[in-house]
């Protein structure tokens, strides 16, 4: 093999600096969807070296649900300062107010696709041409077919019908007044190559993504983090358990992973060998119905 | 550890589906929770056999509803390699999104039915290949159990498979005879074919050698954003941020800015804001000039010594990718990697008939999925090369201005 060759992570990372450089030349007002999740921080890490030595140029927005982890808004915020953004931050609470939208119910009741009026009225707010988000093509089926440069039109909607052809590495960016465009720089990263890449570049992470102990109750199989955010009914068990989370969302709708994993390396090794998907593991919400992830994107969803 | 990018391709029931799933499969690439959703909805569960083409199930929803169907992407990986699958539609009227797929693979598998042999999609398929610069065929004769895994059946498909290449100029074709149902030659070589004396499948994708698909010979770079970061220590700092197209710079290079015609130094190149001395396609990097010019994205940086003259005219063929027709003598845009410059299409000369490869003379209309040469003309110079010699510095794409469609695939000659 010569010396002028790639290994698949600097592949990935060159592919994705590209893609960050486009968004930047191409868009007057972009802007990085941040939901403090492994997925964005390595969209923050990939800007940061697209646009070395200077700072990120364009604000990372949070769409907050009020239903996080402590640890995730602790960690977002000094995530911002140390790469020297701007930080802008929408509650949904603040939209289901002013919107008067009803509160989901039930023992889980997650605020999780309410959070798309918030962002479509925070796209609206700053007139952002182009968000950025950390979804990837491995992670479900309505989102293997989805592009690079993906066109929202002004409802914020996708539609799987009528996607521009993306050809090579050259990414139209062209849109009409009120459409925005949602960019995708990790498309070809899987959750694995995700790992591997923090792993690599050694980049910190939230403190729950590591082992630690939990007060948890068990529903279907799945380990739910004790929270105001959720019903506790009689029949539930409080229990201790040493857990860690593999993919941080809303504390109402992430499950948690029984772990001892307590570094990185040993995060990574046991994320090599597990056997069920991601979302199959860590998301209460996805199991509802097949077509949930295609629906919720003609919406508007992330 | 690298990465292979490729594409499927093969009619409609020749097995591409279940080719795929069982490569997900032995690979060992399907999480539990998936392969029970899969175990569930397999109705047909004679010996306990899962129907592998559920894993791929999305194209087939979209085909049993007859929408537009898209290239899907795939991941799996091995101890030795990733690999990316752009699972591509095979009808004629989706060639637009076997385009899309196909263009970002390093080597395509050609389906083929054993019991029907070289058809008409095979041949589109190989046309669309051939056109693309795809460097490696495999060319899968599945269902050889349906063919009493006969050696003369497999025999004759590789000597009309090899005229249609001859006749296309492909390359590096690999035949291997198989059968994605029960598994024959996939990941090991099987007993019921002891006349095959090549690799399985897998084996094969995990070992053929792609690293010639980057053109390290021609230097090419185009500036992709200017960097100026404009604080305090970083006051005069100007860097010119863009992935190498193809070759390999150094620090130290005379360089030429295009399509100016400026020479200067390279004084510095950057990967993420740390100095290299060297830097190679396709990084993405940033490089710093020893002289003050102006430059600006869609500008391009070679090394001095390179023969190459910006030009206004060029040769092309194209692919037309949109439902509305090309509107002759309309200006459309012409993106060639960062370089954005007004177009217009003359001289249709002829349409490639992608069945057969015959070209058609008369070209009054140029429609949905149709391949063209022809010349075109810009408004500013363009610095490319023919897609054949320098693949990622040979193509573009045509938008139109009022719908901001990407309506054309553009590969110079
Ligand atoms: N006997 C046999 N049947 C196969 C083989 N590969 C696919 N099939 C069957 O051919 C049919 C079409 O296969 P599918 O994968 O859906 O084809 P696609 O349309 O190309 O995706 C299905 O009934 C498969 O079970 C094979 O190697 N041998």
């Amino acid at each position: 093999m010569s010396t002028y060759h790639l290994n698949y992570l600097e592949q990935l990372e060159a592919e994705s600096i590209h893609i960050f450089r486009e968004v930047a030349a191409q868009f007057e007002r972009p802007a990085l969807l941040f939901s403090g999740g492994k997925d964005s921080i390595t969209l923050v890490q990939l800007a940061r070296k697209a646009f070395a030595p200077g700072k990120i140029p364009f604000p990372l927005v949070h769409i907050d649900t009020g239903h996080n982890f402590p640890e995730a808004l602790e960690y977002r915020d000094w995530l911002a300062n140390e790469v020297g953004a701007t930080l802008i931050v929408r509650k949904v609470e603040d939209t289901i107010k002013q919107k008067k939208l009803t509160e989901p119910k039930g023992k889980f009741a997650s605020r999780n696709w309410l959070q798309t009026y918030t962002l479509l009225d925070t796209i609206e707010e700053f007139e952002f041409d182009a968000c950025i988000g950390g979804a990837r093509r491995d992670e479900e089926k309505a989102r293997a077919k989805e592009r690079i440069f993906s066109v929202r039109d002004e409802f914020g909607q996708w539609d799987p019908k009528l996607q521009r052809p993306e050809l090579w590495n050259i990414y139209n960016g062209k849109i009409h007044k009120g459409e925005n465009i949602r960019v995708f720089p990790i498309s070809n990263w899987t959750e694995l190559d995700v790992w591997n890449y923090i792993r690599a570049e050694n980049i910190p992470l939230p403190s729950i993504y590591f082992s630690h102990e939990r007060d948890v109750i068990e529903h279907e199989g799945q380990l739910i983090a004790v929270s105001p955010f959720i019903r506790i009914d009689e029949s539930d068990v409080i229990i201790k358990k040493q857990v860690r989370y593999r993919t941080v969302g809303d504390m109402t709708c992430t499950a948690a992973v029984e772990s001892f994993a307590a570094t990185l390396e040993e995060v990574v090794n046991e994320i090599a060998v597990t056997r069920i998907s991601e979302r199959g593991e860590t998301r209460i919400d996805d199991k509802v119905t097949e077509a949930a992830m295609e629906d919720r994107k003609k919406g508007g969803y992330f | 550890m690298d990465i292979l990018r490729f594409i499927t391709a093969g009619s409609v029931d020749d097995g591409k589906s279940t080719l795929i799933g069982r490569l997900l499969y032995d690979s060992k690439s399907i999480l539990a929770d998936h392969l029970e959703a899969i175990e569930k909805s397999t109705k047909n569960k004679e010996n306990g056999a899962i129907d592998l083409a559920l894993l791929t199930d999305g194209l087939r929803a979209e085909r049993e509803q007859g929408i537009t169907i898209d290239v899907a992407y795939r991941y799996f990986s091995t101890d030795k390699r990733k690999f990316i699958i752009a699972d591509a539609p095979g009808h004629v009227q989706y060639t637009r999104n076997m385009i899309t797929g196909a263009s970002n693979v390093d080597l395509a598998i050609v389906l083929i039915d054993a019991r029907h042999g070289v058809v008409e999609q095979t041949r589109r398929h190989s046309i669309i290949t051939s056109l693309l610069g795809i460097q490696h065929i495999v060319v899968a004769i599945n269902k050889i159990d349906l063919v009493n895994y006969s050696e003369d059946v497999y025999d004759n498909i590789v000597i009309e498979y090899s005229k249609l290449a001859q006749k296309l100029g492909l390359q590096h074709i690999t035949y291997i005879p198989m059968s994605a149902l029960n598994g024959d030659n996939i990941v090991e070589p099987s007993v019921n074919t002891p006349w095959f004396d090549g690799k399985p499948l897998l084996e094969y994708l995990e070992t053929v050698e792609i690293d010639n698909v980057v053109n390290l010979t021609d230097s090419r770079f185009q500036v992709q954003y200017v960097l100026r970061p404009q604080t305090a220590e970083l006051h005069d700092y100007r860097g010119y941020a863009g992935k190498i197209t193809s070759g390999i710079y150094k620090k130290g290079d005379t360089v030429k800015v295009l399509p100016a015609g400026i020479e200067t130094t390279i004084d510095k190149i950057e990967i993420a804001g740390k100095e290299v001395e060297e830097a190679f396609a396709p990084q993405s990097v940033t490089m710093l000039l020893s002289d003050d010019i102006d430059i600006s994205r869609g500008d391009a940086i070679i090394k001095a010594a390179e023969a190459i003259t910006p030009t206004n005219e060029a040769e092309v063929l194209f692919c037309w990718l949109d439902d509305k027709p090309l509107q002759k003598g309309n200006k459309y845009l012409l993106q060639h990697n960062t370089r954005s410059v007004k177009a217009v299409i003359k001289n249709l000369s002829y349409k490639i008939d992608v069945n057969t490869l015959d070209h058609i003379e008369e070209v009054e209309q140029v429609k949905l999925n149709e391949i063209v040469k022809a010349s075109i003309k810009t408004a500013a110079p363009l610095v490319f090369d023919a897609y054949k010699d320098n693949r990622s510095n040979g193509a573009a794409i045509l938008i139109d201005e009022t719908s901001n469609a990407t309506v054309a695939a553009v590969l110079f000659q």
